[in-house]
């Protein structure tokens, strides 16, 4: 046990949190806003599964890595579309199109992946890091955080201007009104329809792109079913994240953090089960709902479809 | 939010027709085999771009699904987890309550089951060693729910997020035991011990299938009845379209949450026993059929009536065995089911929606 | 900002009859099976108070939806400045001027007022808070409204949230202000600051739509009345006319425009031989010392003593929100008390539950019909027996017996005139007068020894009011004991033979309805409103 506080193990530990939490970070940042203008997207599980398949697929077929994130956050919106017409503007009911889009989607690119590559899982190569002088040096935060991906750094920036976003603009506030009291934006000359759209094609492109990372930065490969659960972890980090972008990043990294300790616990020589550090994060939400279960709030027309002139 | 009963409806956010106007049944028949033939065609498409002929592969996945014996059978084997499943979710949909803790307490269930049998099979006869193992699993799935219920009930909790919560743990929980518990040491492959055929579940008249589809079809149908027709299902119906005014009728909401949360998740956990004592014989490390996410479409297509639940799992049963085998060969992976599933419930809630839009232009 | 140049406006005061600012022509709009509103002609002036006169079902709020944006009419046209215009959301609305209090309130409870009032800018601009300091100041001041801006706006009580509306739709450069049924959550007081504040505006050259159902202050209130009855326009008192009535004979117009059929009588209650009850005997119901504390804010209950004797009616009036709701909810057994005791008839009930208070007896009507009294998705029948679930004959063994429920309810719909196309409607389809009659039947069936009528016929048209009362009444006179909590001081006159005055949660007085009874209720009332403000 003695390997557990040393460097080797930390730094693994940290960058693994880094690796695993970004696409939970992207897909809790996008349903955050999803679930703010009152639409709770069950669906962004398929939406990440697409767009990490469209992210690697063109990523293997171009050679780039950005494109493939392109492609990634486009995949994701694409399925967020299905999503808008049936349940945004037509009221249908949120969670079973969105458990439809994720069961669809899950077989949809594991059939395509399937005709693609066959039986052949085709590897991407590590992509280069730009490290960032001087903060990169320093022992253990150095490599986790500031030797990274280009993407890395844009996924943790997106933190602050979602917050701005959130908090400073009047965009923030119509999302509010959206999610609580829809009717009352309505009244105000906003289109509660096309606010709510906004945020759930944004909630189709963070996990396109969540989903674009997973395949080709952190796996490097495109497997059938590969975001495992991912979006729906996403949906809860949203759910207990109270509308703070900054709450979801922490959620992030405790969850990634939670994922990367068998590897980090391999590098430090020990053998814990997967299956035992996998249930860490989970039991950790349950521990915080038991102790703060009273406070969990979330908006009051979350799910409820929005239909001008009743109430 | 609500399941959908609040608002008189299941898929839509409109009124469901109901049988009462004349031409009820049929209209309803049409509405829903009217999308299934579309999600055919439009799936059949697909299978185009992919380079296989449809027909062929339809006509793979009837004939192994349901026009040959073994695979009937086959198909009719797999309905009675599916059917006790179904009964679970209808029971806490109907309620109001989102248990999305499915494969969580299926799995749970099952490896319990799958660990008690062969245990217990030295000290009891067999028969009673399949009902306790049976209750077992159903205690097991009670259990894995008690705390998203509990929150619910008490502290206003979302269950959205607990049953999930809970599910994840649960699906690791389950690998955990199978892995360090109830390791067979005699297989080199992590699984538990296996039940000798023998004794699991009896076969039913002399084929394949076992009394699963019975205690299945027995739990759906036992469910239908109570909430359609009986004052503790008309008091679960109450709490479920509106909590507020069950409390003002002087129901015991929060103590009615913890029932339903118990009787959905002891079904469940019955139906993973009931996978495993007449299907698998064991449970394998990593193994989740992850039947949660199939269900939950097939509850719905089916307005979440117990009935109509028989012959959705049904069609899900035949597909996805039909498709076991077209896998094998036509070459079409069997995830194909899944896309089919998800079109025709896309389709449908959307007919639906469209149907009403036209009868609402027509009243007026 | 908006409202400097509305202040900035010349104090025009147009000549009567100058051109509509807005106009209907032939306005129709139907609904499933409801025709809301046919061939309406309106004509809204600047520096008017148009007031808009109808029963609950008349047209009212179609119309203001129409108004608004939220609907869109099938027929006719709405011309503003004289060219036919299409009003296809509530943006386009506002862009015209139209501006709306809502009837039920439309604020995001979650949000604070300022954020509240900041909602229709520019997306990506940071909210102009300093700038809405400055015009909301100017507001107050010029109007006599006022509000804390940082309050979070789910806290208010409702005549807050009403002023919040208001100043929302004064920021705005609103030529065109409609007040649906503003009054019904206004103290008497309220009441009257709203028609100041319509009156100063009309000055300014706005012209204002004012929506109620009462009599007195579409009379007081108005320059000119409109009536609509079951979705057309049934007669147009003009100013000139209005002001050459006397209240008498207005009244009498403005009655028989109304409800063709119904002989004005003057007062919409029933006349009552005031009784001596006779309180030697023990009470059926006693109250001792019981507090509630109150949810998330609200006024909880303190110290509560009360009786009730069989056959007599308590009225318990007081403004609302004073804790008259914690008090029903105790005695039904919905909450559970902090401290104190109650009895009845002779037994300590305090640890019963809902359903066991049933049993003896109580039953509470509450004012909250859709919300909490029913299941809006349930058929009629259902909701005629949600608070006898289980119950011999209707189940037997648990299991349900369709077809004594549907006799039942047939019963019960005819003898409380329930009018509903079946009784395997959803309830919820049904008007609020229907419903109310519905719950009375609900709470009536079997054995009631105390019923608890909460605002019995608060949002009710004049017809169902009339019959609500009577049922009251008579339900007293049948030896049952009543409580009714009112917000209505006319009807706890009308119907009470004593009376307790509610405020701040406690009992600030409990008196015999004698004729004077009147003067020192509304003393009391206003007493603890002053204290309360």
């Amino acid at each position: 046990m003695e390997g557990l506080l040393q460097v080797p193990f930390l730094t693994a530990l940290l960058a693994g949190a880094v690796t695993a939490g970004i696409p939970l970070l992207l897909a809790g940042l996008g349903e955050q806003m999803s679930e703010k203008a009152g639409v709770l997207n069950v669906g962004i599980e398929g939406m990440m599964l697409g767009g990490a398949y469209a992210g690697f697929l063109t990523a293997i077929s171009s050679g780039s890595i950005w494109l493939g994130f392109l492609a990634g956050a486009c995949g994701g919106a694409l399925v967020a579309v299905p999503m808008v017409i049936l349940c945004v503007q037509r009221g249908l009911n949120q969670i079973v199109i969105g458990i439809g889009l994720t069961l669809g989607l899950e077989g949809l690119t594991a059939i395509l992946h399937h005709v693609q590559f066959s039986r052949t899982y085709p590897r991407l190569a590590r992509v280069e890091t730009l490290p960032i002088p001087l903060l990169s040096d320093i022992p253990i935060l150095g490599p986790a955080l500031f030797d990274r991906h280009p993407f890395v750094y844009l996924a943790f920036l997106l933190v602050p201007a979602l917050a701005i976003l959130y908090r400073g603009t009047n965009f923030g506030l119509w999302l509010r009104a959206a999610g609580d009291r829809p009717a009352a934006l309505d009244v105000t000359g906003i289109d509660v329809i096309a606010t709510r759209t906004v945020a759930v094609i944004f909630t189709g492109l963070m996990a396109g792109l969540g989903g674009a990372f997973l395949a080709n930065v952190g796996a490097g490969i495109f497997v059938p079913f590969m975001t495992h659960g991912d979006g729906f972890i996403g949906v809860v980090l949203a759910m207990l994240a109270r509308g703070r972008a900054a709450s979801v990043l922490a959620g992030a990294m405790i969850f990634g953090g939670c994922l990367s300790l068998t590897t980090a616990f391999q590098i430090a020589g020990v053998n814990v089960p997967t299956d035992v550090i996998q249930m860490l994060p989970f039991a950790t939400v349950m521990v915080v709902l038991i102790v703060f279960g009273r406070q969990a709030s979330l908006p009051v027309a979350l799910g409820l479809p929005y239909v001008r002139g009743e109430r | 939010m609500n399941t959908g009963e609040a608002d008189g409806n299941v898929i839509a956010a409109v009124d469901a027709p109901t049988a009462e106007d004349g031409s009820g049944v049929i209209h309803i028949l049409l509405l829903t085999v009217g999308p299934i033939v579309l999600a055919l065609v439009i799936s059949g498409a697909l299978l185009l771009i992919l380079g296989v002929n449809p027909l062929t592969y339809y006509a793979v996945v009837l004939e192994r699904g349901l026009f040959t014996s073994l695979g009937l059978e086959q198909s009719i084997t797999r309905m009675g987890p599916l059917l006790l499943v179904a009964a679970g979710l209808i029971v806490a949909f109907r309620a109001g309550i989102w248990n999305l803790g499915v494969d969580g307490q299926f799995l749970l269930g099952a490896v319990l089951a799958a660990a008690s049998a062969p245990a217990l099979a030295h000290a009891l006869p067999p028969a009673l060693v399949l009902l306790a193992s049976a209750i077992l699993a159903a205690i097991v799935g009670v259990v894995w729910s008690l705390l998203p219920a509990l929150l619910r009930a008490y502290h206003g909790v979302n269950e959205i997020i607990t049953t999930l919560m809970m599910t994840f743990l649960g699906t690791s929980l389950a690998n955990v035991l199978v892995k360090l518990m109830f390791l067979d040491p005699a297989t080199t492959v992590p699984q538990t011990r296996t039940l000798p055929v023998d004794d699991r579940l009896p076969r039913l008249f002399g084929t394949t299938i076992n009394a699963g589809l019975l205690i299945g079809l027995l739990a759906i149908v036992g469910v239908q009845i109570m909430m359609a027709h009986t004052a503790f299902g008309l008091k679960l119906r109450t709490v479920g379209a509106n909590p507020v005014a069950a409390a003002h009728a002087g129901l015991p909401v929060a103590w009615l949450t913890v029932l339903v949360f118990a009787l959905s998740a002891g079904l469940i956990g019955l139906a993973g026993a009931v996978e495993v004592l007449g299907i698998q014989g064991n449970v394998r490390a990593d193994w989740n059929p992850a039947y949660g996410l199939a269900v939950i479409p097939l509850v719905f297509l089916a307005r979440l009536n117990g009935y109509a639940a028989i012959a959705f799992v049904f069609l899900f049963s035949v597909l996805s065995i039909g498709g076991e085998s077209a896998a094998r060969r036509v070459g079409v992976p069997t995830f194909f089911t899944l896309v089919l599933i998800a079109l025709i419930m896309i389709i449908l809630a959307t007919v639906e929606y469209a149907d009403q839009r036209a009868r609402a232009g027509r009243a007026s | 900002m908006p409202a400097d140049t509305l202040m900035a406006k010349p104090h025009a005061r147009p000549q009567p009859l100058a051109a509509p600012l807005v106009a209907l022509r032939g306005i129709g709009k139907r609904f499933a099976n409801v025709v809301a509103n046919e061939s309406i002609d309106l004509e809204l002036r600047a520096g008017e108070v148009h007031v808009l006169l109808g029963e609950n079902g008349a047209g009212k709020s179609t119309l203001v939806a129409l108004l608004s944006g939220l609907l869109q009419p099938d027929a006719g046209q709405i011309i503003v400045d004289g060219s036919p215009m299409r009003i296809l959301s509530p943006g386009a609305a506002l862009a015209l001027g139209i501006g709306t209090v809502f009837q039920h309130v439309m604020l995001s409870p979650a949000l604070t007022v300022a954020e509240n009032l900041l909602l229709g800018q520019g997306w990506w601009r940071r909210p102009a808070r300093a700038a809405l300091d400055q015009a909301v100041g100017a507001i107050a001041r010029d109007f006599g409204l006022n509000v804390d801006l940082d309050a979070v706006t789910g806290e208010l009580s409702l005549g807050e949230q009403q002023q919040v509306e208001i100043i929302r739709g004064l920021l705005r450069q609103t030529r065109l202000l409609i007040f649906d049924e503003s009054t019904s959550m206004l103290t008497p007081q309220g009441i009257e600051e709203l028609g100041a504040l319509m009156r100063r505006l009309v000055e300014r050259g706005l012209a204002i739509v004012f929506i109620t159902h009462k009599l007195d202050e579409a009379r007081r209130f108005g320059d000119r009345i409109t009536v609509l009855r079951l979705g057309r326009k049934v007669g147009e008192i003009s100013s000139e006319r209005l002001e050459a009535l006397d209240d008498a004979s207005a009244h009498q117009e403005i009655v028989s425009l109304m409800f063709e059929t119904i002989k004005a009588t003057g007062e919409a209650v029933v006349g009552k031989e005031r009784k001596r009850v006779a309180m030697s005997g023990k009470p059926l119901l006693e109250l001792r010392d019981i507090t509630v504390t109150g949810q998330s804010g609200s006024t909880g209950i303190e110290a509560i003593s009360l009786s009730v004797w069989p056959g007599e009616v308590l009225g318990i009036a007081g403004i609302d929100g004073n804790g008259q709701k914690l008090i029903a909810e105790a005695i039904a057994g919905q909450r559970r008390l902090d401290s104190g005791k109650i009895t009845f008839g002779g037994i300590a009930i305090d640890n019963l539950d809902v359903g066991a208070r049933r049993k003896l007896g109580i039953r509470y009507l509450t004012d909250d019909r859709l919300s909490e009294g029913s299941v809006a998705a349930f058929a009629v029948s259902a909701n005629l027996l949600l608070k006898e679930i289980g119950k011999e004959p209707f189940w037997s063994r648990g299991f349900t017996r369709t077809a004594v429920i549907d006799v039942h309810a047939n019963a019960q719909v005819k003898e409380f005139d329930v009018r509903t196309p079946s009784i395997r409607t959803p309830i919820g389809k049904l008007s609020g007068g229907n419903i109310q009659k519905a719950l009375l039947a609900r709470e009536l069936f079997g054995d009631a020894r105390l019923v608890i009528f909460s605002k019995p016929t608060y949002g009710l048209d004049y017809n169902n009011i009339v019959t609500s009362r009577r049922r009251i009444a008579e339900v007293g006179a049948r030896g049952i004991a009543v409580i009714l909590i009112s917000t209505d001081l006319e009807e706890i006159l009308a119907l009470s033979d004593r009376i307790a005055v509610m405020s701040r949660g406690r009992i600030a007085g409990i008196l015999e309805n004698t004729g004077d009874a009147r003067l020192a209720v509304g003393g009391l009332m206003v007493g603890g409103a002053l204290e309360h403000g």
